[in-house]
């Protein structure tokens, strides 16, 4: 009886330490959040966003990220979605890329050259996404769901969650797929329920304080697989867009916090 | 009128020439003292009292030892310096605020911390020391990029 | 940075770009990244000094600083700076709101 008794108080007892821990986590990410140096990356993305470059020598200012040439307000809030110009369904780094080769003459190659940055010499791609991202601050995320190819890009990211592959024969739902599961300190969001997968895209991109880098989603897919142990995805595949666009479908309706800032 | 004229020109220019002048020099020896005892003799900081009113609002776990949040307080009235001290890291003290007419003893300082310690904070207030601590347990995030 | 009038105090909250390096940090290439942190910051309102501070290569990269001030009125001037172990220095001024 006094065995059992134990056992119980026991495990009473690291329920509650876990819940404390939890609960002592959240006061770390708020208190790191007021004063974000993901501020510094919007003030240096607004900058590029003006800047003439590529053989065109042109700035981002006419960039049409769907609503509109140049519209800013309310943009990332609506991405993913289908562009008819460039007929597929883009997110913000695909679409920034799309306008970088179209509007200023750059080519690919050069405008991927070095996508993801690091903490001494970000790249350009944060510094953009921060920028655009910001501007959607306090809205709901609404991403296209409508267009035919837009319930594909939806269905192939819902596929991708689940495919299992690389050599470690992984899937997003490996880690991502069942209630109550942490790696280390970290609880691991199932995302392809709403109510988890919106606090996630409520705030990403992201500042990372331990690394000092600025993540973009693009950045965090590929990072993803990267631990999956399979091959790197290219930028703005097929692949990226359509799990960025289920997680985010998946997540709609939440209100957008701006770029966040995270352990 | 020469004079004048000249004293005004020299002093813009040493003002742009030297943009900044520290108020106090930085305190080379305490900063590289290796235990908080060695950084606190340096300071002439002794025996100091504990105190409720030396406030140390920070999380108790951060997820990542680079950057830690602490919001440091005194309700001590003259409160003139906070002085920070993680307890375990390889150079202990951390910071040193100083703060003249017109500053409340306040800041909010994101700080570094090698693993988990006490962060200890000492409030200088009319020539004594009063001392509050607070632990902070540091761990390592979990897997993403 | 951000000058924020509260109830008989003014919260001034400032970031700064800079990499605070701790000399043990090894680059991609495998070398020690040299000692590069601030060590002074001063915050001046209206021209005159209210806080001095220094600081370790214990503070965070790219910090962050909420100081507090007595008082304030729409339209005072801060002024923070700071100097670094290289000799490198900068300044920012706002107005608080």
């Amino acid at each position: 009886m006094k065995l059992v008794a134990l056992g119980a108080a026991l495990a009473l007892m690291s329920a509650v330490q876990a819940q404390d821990a939890s609960k002592e986590i959240q006061r770390y990410r708020q208190m790191i959040a007021e004063g974000s140096p993901a501020e510094l990356f919007e003030l240096e993305g607004e900058t590029l966003w003006n800047k003439p470059q590529g053989p065109k020598n042109v700035s981002l200012e006419k960039c049409d990220l769907g609503r509109g040439a140049g519209v800013l307000k309310g943009a990332y809030a609506r991405l993913p979605r289908y562009f008819k110009d460039a007929d597929r369904v883009m997110d913000l780094e695909s679409r920034l890329l799309y306008c970088m080769e179209t509007l200023q003459g750059r080519s690919r190659e050069e405008a991927t050259k070095r996508v993801f940055g690091s903490a001494d010499r970000p790249a350009e791609m944060e510094s953009l996404s921060a920028y655009v991202a910001a501007q959607s601050r306090g809205m709901k995320l609404d991403p296209g769901l409508t267009h035919p190819k837009e319930k594909e890009s939806v269905a192939l990211g819902r596929a991708l969650y689940f495919h299992r592959t690389g050599a470690w024969d992984f899937s997003c739902a490996s880690c991502h797929g069942d209630e109550g599961k942490r790696i280390r300190m970290q609880d691991l969001p199932v995302l392809y329920k709403p109510e988890q997968a919106r606090p996630v895209v409520a705030s990403w991109p992201a500042y990372r304080v331990s690394t000092s880098q600025f993540i973009t989603l693009q950045w965090r897919m590929n990072d993803c697989y990267r631990q999956m142990r399979t091959p790197e995805p290219n930028f703005a595949s097929e692949t990226t867009v359509a799990l960025i666009h289920f997680i985010t479908a998946t997540g709609k309706g939440a209100s957008y916090a701006g770029p966040g800032n995270k352990r | 009128m020469n004079s004048i004229r000249r004293a005004l020109v020299a002093a813009l220019v040493f003002t742009l020439a030297r943009p900044f002048a520290a108020l106090a020099a930085w305190n080379k020896e305490a900063f590289g003292a290796k235990t908080p005892g060695d950084a606190l003799k340096t300071l002439g900081i002794g025996n100091a009292t504990p105190s409720k009113d030396v406030v140390i609002d920070a999380p108790q776990i951060a997820e990542n030892g680079a950057v830690v949040p602490v919001e440091i307080s005194s309700a001590i009235p003259g409160t003139t310096a906070l002085i920070v001290v993680a307890e375990k890291n390889p150079f202990p003290l951390v910071a040193r605020f100083d703060f003249k007419e017109g500053a409340l003893p306040f800041v909010k300082v994101n700080l570094k911390m090698a693993e988990t310690s006490d962060i200890r904070v000492i409030a200088e207030a009319g020539g004594k020391h009063y001392v509050a601590t607070k632990e902070v347990k540091i761990t390592i995030g979990g897997c993403g990029g | 940075m951000r000058a924020t009038l509260g109830q008989g105090y003014t919260d001034v909250r400032v970031l700064m770009t800079h990499p605070m390096e701790t000399g043990q940090r090894k680059d991609s290439d495998g070398k020690l990244v040299p000692l590069h942190f601030i060590q002074n910051v001063t915050v001046k309102v209206n021209g005159k000094p209210v806080v001095d501070a220094q600081i370790s290569q214990a503070v965070s990269r790219n910090p962050v600083f909420t100081f507090r001030l007595k008082g304030g009125a729409k339209g005072d001037k801060i002024e923070v700076s700071w100097l670094d172990n290289q000799g490198e220095s900068n300044s920012t001024e706002a107005a608080v709101a």
